[in-house]
């Protein structure tokens, strides 16, 4: 059966009325996922998946209620799962198994959700396309041969593609956006610290953001309310109220005051995205949207500095893994990680740190500035997700800074903290383009509202 | 010339829980592996949370010593490489510690600076061993994550009997703030010497150091000092620099070796840590933090030299520890206005009485038992004694000779001409120390 | 820019080819030519952001919480002895 036009709510509605089980579903997910060519898979949880499946149709029966119940779901093979493979997408733990499950996964599958798999990304989050994984690079749904983003290319994929009703990713400069609007899905990267890191693999630990996919915006707010709040064990989480964010969804944008910074619709982005943006945002107007232009000026400088502060977390997150305890020996891992080791390593070496860590935690301060001002005068701000249309598989592998620099307007919204909502704003040459949403610290309320617009347009 | 002496001690706290996770952080002696975690173990995905109790001991350490208490702290990185540092990086303090500049006064009268006091983790154990032939290195990480404090002074000190003057009193005000055993054999301190000699006429620091590890006793701190003053000293006194590097302690040999020559300086590409909020304090806090620390060696000494009207030197030796100070104040009141504290701080001293296996207030019985006993001034038995040395100076010559046997003849003539009740050990003492 | 490759590797334990080390040089030089680029930010008195939530004093209380079991802690190694870690010989 094909679920393709199935959302959540359809799923438990169908759950209810016995159209399905779930143990039906997680099955037809499962042969869809081994069907797939796309490999968006490194490791399927079919057994773990089907027996939940039987447990969650037993609950459904009798009327025990929860959000989740019963719907499959794929988390990025960089969360924690215990007793399940964790790969990283690396050599160096492809038979790594966790002692113990991210509590991010834990409150997922309280909340009924099955795992149906661990999805493919690029080796460590460390990319733009999938195309760092050592289980081999995921593809576009849309146009074959094509990158489908990342680096979480294959839950964006897996919930593009409908082999699952949601994925979990994580986002450190773009790595859940940007694939979401490769992938024609609504991706979203909370505020940093609102959803619990622990238990998920860090890359830069200053920047990542642990956030999801799903087919719809109205989604992405259910599940968000289920993973935010404050975790004891992350010192970084906070534990400001988790909001109601559904009651967000049926709210107009009449006289909400969106910015289109500058710097974000300039030389670098591909004139046809810049028509597509520019005409959602005039549509957003009609709605009683009030558009100003702003600017955000250290924009440029801002992925400069996340070039270091990046690299330089991840040479020593890095550092654990040293075969002793766990896992392969570091000659395993692959071009990208050695790559963003050696230059963390060189930044954070002595005689250099002023003037490059010192530095770029500087300008960060000035990034988070911009933000701040600009939010005194718009509720939310509105630009695109990447200058240019998905590429093809290869085109970029040995230029690493071009590769870089599909993240431009994604970056500094991970130095800021603030969080962004990727949704879906249309076709290009047959290749989905997606429209980002910012706003402050714990706006993701108000992102939604703006969100549901766009894709009510 | 001159030693030029600066030390690294490192003291773990006796917390229930690790630094930063909730494991248990008693592992002496525990099955290898059985103390660990996510976090100490460093699994992917694991995060740190400190502990707020080794934080505040950190800092009443610092305070204990006189240091400044920033309102401003943070937690760093320094990374490194080695199979029992878990996570690739200890978490410690750089630029910004809990404690700065302190003092400490010495025995010798000299004042030793106190750099700073900060707060990192332990690493784990490392154990070497052949298996089936082979040299391997076995690892328990049980240690990993164990709250340790490091205290650095300036380089002050310039012998090792300072030194382990300064290890004694650390120790001491480590065990009366309670929060660690401070144990050297135990490994719950230990101590990096960094030794250099400064020639004659030279100013300012050596252009060289020597750092000493392995140094597991307060006897071979002296032994280990007092070997690299001299070792230095000849090399210097040859014209030659003595190279830069890593000496262990080996006992067997009775020297220092050569553990590791420094080919560079290190880099440990310290970085904020970014998984551990900083930690601020407000004023009111520190106060109140502050107020919470125990009397303090030097201030019980001063106290009990005027509330007991003691000599510095029984002072001393009842406050050496927080057990015997406490045994002597509950005897004192228990005994007041039956005996003196003197009397009691004699009986504590030259009786050497274990204070495990008697109370307080049964020895006070004793001691007035045994003083009603005597019922005779310590002046009058003197008096006694010299008379009957006086009158048998046969005795004085025969214990000279080495008869230890003629001091109970004396004892029992002494016990002849008083006719009383007599504590012959007060008496057998007085007679000793006549003899002498 | 200058990058000394081989002393970098060693700091971050990392073995780089010969091969590997020029093509990395190549790299990294690019990278870091781009990302001085940050050198035209006026940052004077500019305050540092290691951390972006401004929280502070987030610790946790002196409790213990239940360890792994040594069998847990050892489930992935591929070097053990009698409930230990083994590696080669360190000094």
């Amino acid at each position: 059966m094909n679920y393709s036009a199935y959302s959540i709510k359809d799923l438990r509605k169908g759950f209810k009325k016995k159209q399905f089980s779930s143990e039906q579903v997680v099955k037809d997910c499962i042969n869809d996922i081994k069907d797939d060519k796309l490999n968006a898979f490194i490791t399927i949880c079919e057994d773990e998946a089907i027996s939940k499946a039987k447990e969650a149709d037993k609950k459904i029966n009798e009327g025990i209620e929860l959000p989740l119940l019963g719907v499959p779901i794929s988390l990025k093979d960089i969360y924690l799962t215990k007793g399940i493979k964790t790969t990283a997408a690396s050599k160096v733990l492809n038979n790594y198994i966790p002692q113990y499950s991210a509590p991010a996964v834990e409150k997922l599958e309280e909340s009924g959700a099955i795992i149906i798999g661990k999805t493919n990304c690029d080796a460590w989050a460390h990319g733009s396309s999938g195309e760092n994984s050592d289980f081999g690079p995921t593809e576009n749904p849309y146009l074959e041969g094509y990158v489908p983003g990342g680096s979480s290319s294959g839950s964006a994929v897996s919930v593009a593609k409908n082999l699952c009703f949601a994925s979990m990713g994580t986002d450190t400069g773009g790595s859940i956006r940007l694939p979401a609007s490769f992938c024609n899905v609504v991706g979203l990267k909370p505020t940093y610290g609102r959803v619990s890191r622990y238990g998920v693999i860090s890359m830069a630990s200053s920047l990542d953001s642990i956030g999801h996919f799903t087919k719809n915006v109205e989604e992405s707010a259910l599940i968000l309310s289920i993973t935010a709040g404050n975790d004891p064990k992350d010192g970084t989480t906070l534990s400001e109220k988790v909001d109601d964010y559904e009651s967000y969804l049926k709210k107009d944008i009449k006289e909400l005051r969106v910015g289109m910074p500058k710097e974000y619709f300039s030389d670098g982005l591909d004139i046809r995205i810049k028509n597509l943006i520019e005409q959602k945002l005039r549509d957003l107007e009609k709605l009683g949207a009030k558009i100003e232009i702003i600017s955000l000026p250290n924009t440029e400088h801002g992925t400069e500095c996340y070039y270091i502060i990046q690299p330089a977390e991840v040479s020593s997150n890095l550092g654990r893994y040293d075969e002793i305890r766990y896992g392969n020996g570091r000659e395993n891992f692959g071009d990208e990680a050695k790559r963003r080791i050696m230059l963390g390593t060189y930044v954070l070496s002595s005689g250099y740190y002023d003037a490059y860590y010192k530095k770029a935690m500087q300008v960060r301060t000035l990034v988070k500035k911009d933000f701040d001002e600009a939010f005194k005068k718009v509720d939310v701000i509105i630009t695109p997700v990447s200058p240019t249309l998905p590429w093809k598989i290869g085109e970029k592998v040995n230029d690493p800074m071009a590769m870089y620099l599909s993240d431009v307007y994604t970056v500094n919204i991970n130095m800021a903290g603030i969080p962004g909502l990727s949704v879906p704003a249309g076709f290009v040459d047959g290749l989905p383009v997606g429209l980002q949403i910012l706003g402050p610290h714990f706006s993701e309320g108000k992102l939604f509202q703006v969100g549901q617009a766009v894709e009510n347009l | 010339m001159k030693a030029v002496i600066g030390l690294e001690v490192h003291i773990e706290l006796k917390t229930k829980s690790k630094m930063f996770c909730g494991c248990s952080a008693d592992y002496f002696g525990q099955k290898p592996n059985t103390h660990t975690c996510p976090v100490c173990l460093g699994l992917p995905g694991a995060l740190p949370v400190p502990n707020k109790k080794a934080i505040e001991w950190c800092s009443m350490l610092g305070m204990a010593l006189n240091c400044d208490i920033p309102l401003f702290s943070k937690f760093d990185r320094k990374n490194y490489f080695y199979p029992d540092l878990a996570k690739g990086y200890q978490i410690s303090q750089y630029d910004e510690p809990f404690c700065l500049k302190g003092s400490i006064n010495l025995e010798s009268g000299k004042t030793i600076g106190i750099t700073r006091v900060h707060m990192e983790e332990d690493t784990g154990k490392l154990i070497h061993q052949a298996i089936d032939g082979q040299d391997v290195t076995l690892i328990d990480f049980n240690r990993s994550g164990v709250p340790l404090v490091e205290i650095v002074t300036e380089p002050d000190f310039d012998n090792a009997k300072d030194v382990v003057d300064y290890l004694k009193k650390l120790q001491q005000i480590a065990r009366y703030l309670d929060i660690s055993n401070a144990d050297m054999e135990k490994g719950d301190m230990r101590l990096e010497p960094n030794i250099s000699i400064r020639k004659a006429g030279e100013a300012g620091l050596p252009n060289y150091k020597v750092e000493v590890k392995n140094i597991n006793s307060f006897k071979f701190v002296e032994k280990s000092i007092n070997y690299e003053i001299d070792r230095q000293t000849k090399i210097l006194n040859e014209d030659k620099t003595p190279i830069q590097e890593t000496r262990g302690w080996d006992e067997n040999k009775q020297k220092t070796v050569t553990q590791r020559v420094k080919e560079e300086a290190s880099d440990y590409r310290y970085f904020p840590e970014p998984d551990i909020p900083p930690i601020r304090w407000t004023k009111s806090e520190i106060d109140k933090l502050r107020s919470t620390l125990p009397e303090l060696p030097q201030e019980k000494i001063s106290r009990f030299q005027k509330q007991y009207n003691l000599s510095l030197y029984d002072t001393t030796i009842l406050t050496e520890d927080l057990t015997t100070s406490e045994y002597f104040e509950t005897a004192a009141t228990a005994g007041a206005r039956k005996i003196s504290p003197k009397q009691i701080a004699n009986v504590m001293i030259n009786k050497k009485i274990n204070i495990d296996e008697i109370l307080p207030a049964k020895l006070i019985e004793e001691v007035t038992i045994s003083s009603k006993k005597i019922n005779i001034s310590e002046e009058e038995l003197l008096e006694a004694v010299r008379k009957i040395l006086k009158t048998n100076p046969k005795i004085a010559q025969d214990y000279k000779k080495g008869k230890d046997s003629v001091v109970q003849f004396a004892i029992g003539q002494v016990m002849y001409i008083m006719k009383k009740k007599i504590d012959t050990e007060i008496l057998r003492k007085l007679i000793i120390e006549e003899l002498k | 820019m200058k990058i000394n490759i081989k002393h970098i590797a060693k700091l971050a334990n990392l073995h780089i080819s010969d091969e590997e080390g020029k093509k990395f040089e190549k790299q990294l030089s690019e990278i870091l030519n781009y990302v001085n680029q940050l050198n035209s930010v006026d940052t004077k008195n500019v305050e540092i952001t290691s951390q972006i939530t401004d929280l502070e004093n987030v610790t946790r209380e002196d409790k213990t919480s239940p360890s792994l079991s040594q069998e847990e802690a050892l489930s992935n190694t591929k070097s053990k002895h009698n409930g230990l870690f083994k590696v080669k010989k360190v000094l």
